[in-house]
């Protein structure tokens, strides 16, 4: 491994009061991956909006290449070749791919015109470089999350980057993207490009860094070669406390819950059966457009099934709208809550009570006094981390968001419980408080559903696993007989299968 | 013809756009064969010389993201003043009719840019803000009265033509000098949309102005150019109205912005920026003068004409946002 890039010496950094780094060290070399890990809220954004040159340091020391920089602004940090791509990837969907990728060095080196010609060379080079392959006239708005992510780093290399920090970029990739953009990582690291990548995922630290970092509170709490983490530390460095996670296994099984019988919706799953008892915690997992998402909306009256039978409790019951689904005493927890669990602009309480406000509706009046107890307890109770229930939801961290989303179902006291993707963006910490959440409610007799890509998290969290593939039920497996890596195998078979046809 | 209206040139919305027009006027042909003369050219392409100044500006706004509705009140602030100025003070000089309107244009169109670019007052409000202002000025300082004598040698340009042709019922038809104007103007926007960087960061501030900040366009910088810019195109429009009407009306041009937004819409411009072209904005403008100065032709009457305009508005700005949503909704590449 090379020599230093960039290092960071007792950075501080406060905003109005708050601390939001006491102190930072970090020291990143040229072509290593440096994972830059922490909980949500830790510092992680503010450190690399101080590397970039967003922020000003208040104290500390920012070394590039050896020189020490005094009072950057980000466009010095562009041409110290720093070159940040934002979860958003800041593109602009308006534009082709061989405008986005061509426009920041055509504003950078200050042109007055625009060169269509040059700017579709420029593009084609720059995806050669990483080995991606796009048409470079195509409208942004067209492409995937993942191509949208390549042009991003198609732009950023043109600059002549030297450091790419990458922040969460994974989040909304498949695992197969993921795979390719670790690849491309790979190649650019080995052109002797430093890169860093934020995270609070484990098993992107495992298997793509060199080095780490950890963070919490605002200050670096661990720092060295990967193979000197085992996960446990490396949990116990995140979080500050100890986490263990045991593998869900009921102590009894109960009568039954819910069965689905033949249930079939065209073009999305076809002659779909399984039963919940009480006590179990049912996975249902497949790629996407294997119907997997499909079985939750029509369960929750979204986009209802055309045929098959519903069985409640012993009773069969109907389903053709959301409505039914919500007098049947069921939950859903959407895939993405900040468009479709939550109202970003409302407090906590707000949040809490929007499913069962009709409760609080008395006498031709809502009981304020009620719905901020409600509130509270709740907070309490599945551990929100909040002073009050008063702050407005989009200052809470995705974990704390994904709570308060359980919560409003919660205070329905619903029967069944559908989670699609319940900890996707949610730090270690709070993922493991909501599986302990679930779990418990399990046990009282709430029928749970999680449907979820993250293997381990279906391994852990469920005994009983669906695999559903191509709109039916490819296998049920209980998963005291399964592990991840075997899931991931049937999985990557299915993707197999389907390009043999 | 081929060239320009070549698959090339031309997206989808705006072939429909010509597809609508072709079936109107055969319509409106069939119900009145006299359409079909170098007459209806002429009088369509004077109708269309203001509201295409007006749309033009609007399309560069609406791409940038933002939206313009005081430009009626701008230009009728702009003429009136202009004219009574050069009454009271004797001046008679197109030169200086000009120049003053765009000043008058550049001062309002500064107002809207810091509302806007600076306050960061969403474009809608600060644009009713600035129309009422300079809509309630003009109002105060003419008291509703117009003004019909214009300086001679501004009057004059009223009767300079660029062709005249004798119709068959010996009358005259002719086509204004002012009709280079929009033509001028509609290759200099193109050009510049298309081929400057300048162009190039309004379609980016458009698209998402967050990361244009990112990328290091200046985003303020960009939208004060293009208001400035918008409210000296206005000024000029306001008093090329004045000349072609022979009088300077403190109202008359009030209520165009809907047909103006109506036009620049349906010629495919996304009402919610980053999407737009001159040539969907020209087609747009045509398609609504045609509504306008012809459905009393095919036996509908007068009032149904706003119900028309408003139609078109909404099935024009449906089908763009359908487009978008499937767009949206799409396989990804």
């Amino acid at each position: 491994m090379g020599e230093v890039f960039l290092e960071l010496k007792e950075i501080k950094k406060s905003f109005g009061g708050v601390h939001a780094l006491k102190g930072v060290n970090l020291t990143v070399k040229k072509g290593e991956v440096h994972c830059l890990a922490g909980e949500n809220g830790c510092g992680k954004s503010t450190l690399i909006k101080v590397i970039s040159g967003v922020h000003a340091a208040d104290e500390g020391e920012v070394y590039i290449d050896g020189n020490l920089l005094k009072g950057f602004g980000p466009i010095d940090a562009i041409r110290l070749g720093v070159q940040v791509i934002y979860q958003d990837f800041a593109v602009f969907p308006n534009l082709t791919v061989a405008e986005n990728i061509a426009m920041n060095h055509a504003l950078q080196t200050g042109k007055k015109f625009m060169d269509w010609k040059e700017s579709r060379e420029i593009a084609l080079k720059a995806m050669k470089q990483i080995g991606a392959h796009m048409d470079p006239d195509v409208l942004v708005e067209r492409l995937s999350v993942a191509n949208k992510q390549m042009v991003a780093i198609c732009r950023a290399i043109l600059e002549d980057a030297k450091l790419l920090i990458l922040d969460e970029p994974t989040t909304a990739l498949t695992a197969n993207e993921v795979e390719k953009l670790f690849a491309i990582i790979e190649n650019l690291k080995s052109k002797g490009i430093a890169i860093v990548i934020v995270t609070h995922k484990m098993e992107e630290v495992y298997g793509i860094a060199d080095r780490l970092t950890i963070l919490r509170n605002g200050a670096n709490v661990a720092t060295g070669d990967i193979k000197d983490f085992d996960r446990p530390t490396f949990v116990k460095y995140m979080t500050g406390r100890d986490i263990v996670e045991a593998n869900y296994r009921p102590t009894e099984i109960g009568d039954e819950v819910l069965r689905l019988e033949h249930l079939s919706r065209k073009n999305s799953f076809d002659d779909v059966s399984f039963s919940l008892n009480k006590g179990d915690v049912l996975g249902i997992t497949g790629l996407l457009g294997s119907g997997r998402g499909e079985i939750a909306d029509a369960l929750f009256g979204i986009a209802p099934a055309y045929s098959g039978k519903i069985i409640l409790h012993g009773k069969q019951i109907s389903i053709k709208s959301i409505d039914d689904a919500i007098n049947h005493k069921f939950a859903y927890v959407p895939e993405d809550r900040l468009t479709q669990g939550l109202f970003l602009e409302r407090s906590i309480a707000d949040n809490t009570i929007a499913a069962s406000i009709t409760d609080y509706f008395k006498g031709g009046k809502l009981q304020y006094g009620a719905m901020t107890q409600a509130a509270e307890t709740w907070i309490k109770d599945i551990n929100i981390v909040a002073p009050s229930s008063e702050p407005l939801i989009k200052t809470l961290s995705g974990g704390n968001q994904q709570k308060v989303v359980i919560a409003k179902w919660l205070n329905t006291h619903p029967d069944l419980l559908i989670l699609n993707g319940p900890t996707v963006g949610v730090d270690i910490g709070a993922k493991a408080d909501i599986h302990k959440i679930l779990h418990q409610l399990a046990a009282t007799g709430v029928g749970i559903i999680i449907i979820s890509d993250d293997l381990s998290e279906l391994v852990q969290n469920c005994n009983k696993i669906i695999v559903m593939s191509g709109g039916s039920v490819a296998v049920e497996l209980n998963s005291s007989e399964t592990s991840e890596s075997m899931l991931s195998a049937m999985l990557n078979g299915k993707v197999e299968q389907e390009a043999a046809k | 013809m081929k060239g320009i209206f070549s698959k090339k040139n031309m997206t989808t919305n705006e072939m429909f756009v010509v597809y609508i027009i072709l079936a109107l006027s055969l319509l409106i042909g069939l119900v009145n064969p006299a359409f079909f003369a170098l007459s209806t050219v002429f009088g369509t392409a004077r109708s269309m010389l203001i509201t295409s100044i007006f749309a033009l500006c609007e399309m560069v706004i609406i791409i940038s993201g933002g939206i313009d509705v005081s430009f009626p009140a701008v230009a009728s602030f702009c003429l009136y003043f202009t004219v009574s100025i050069m009454n009271n003070f004797h001046i008679d000089s197109v030169v200086f009719a000009f120049v003053c309107a765009s000043l008058f244009g550049l001062v309002w169109g500064m107002l809207n840019a810091v509302l806007i670019g600076k306050f960061k007052i969403p474009a809608l409000i600060a644009t009713l803000g600035t129309s009422s202002l300079a809509n309630g000025a003009t109002l105060v300082y003419s008291g509703g009265r117009e003004i019909s004598n214009i300086p001679n040698s501004v009057d004059a340009l009223s009767q300079k033509f660029l062709f005249s042709v004798a119709n068959a019922t010996g009358g005259k038809s002719a086509l204004t000098v002012f009709i280079i104007l929009p033509i001028v103007l509609c290759f200099f926007m193109h050009w510049v949309l298309k081929h400057t960087m300048l162009g190039r960061e309004i379609y980016a501030i458009g698209g998402d102005a967050n990361a244009a900040r990112i990328a290091g366009i200046n985003v303020m910088k960009t939208q004060f150019i293009i208001y400035m810019a918008a409210g000296v195109l206005t000024g000029i429009a306001g008093i090329s109205n004045t000349i072609l009407m022979r009088n300077a009306n403190p109202s008359n041009l009030m209520g165009a912005e809907m047909m103006v937004i109506a036009a620049v819409v349906i010629g495919g411009t996304r009402i919610t920026g980053g999407h737009g072209t001159v040539v969907g904005t020209v087609l747009g403008v045509l398609l609504i003068t045609l509504v306008s100065n012809n459905l009393i032709m095919l036996g509908v009457p007068n009032y149904w004409q706003t119900f028309a305009v408003g139609l078109i508005i909404v099935i024009g700005t449906s089908i763009t946002s359908l487009r978008a949503k499937k767009i949206a909704l799409s396989p990804k590449l």
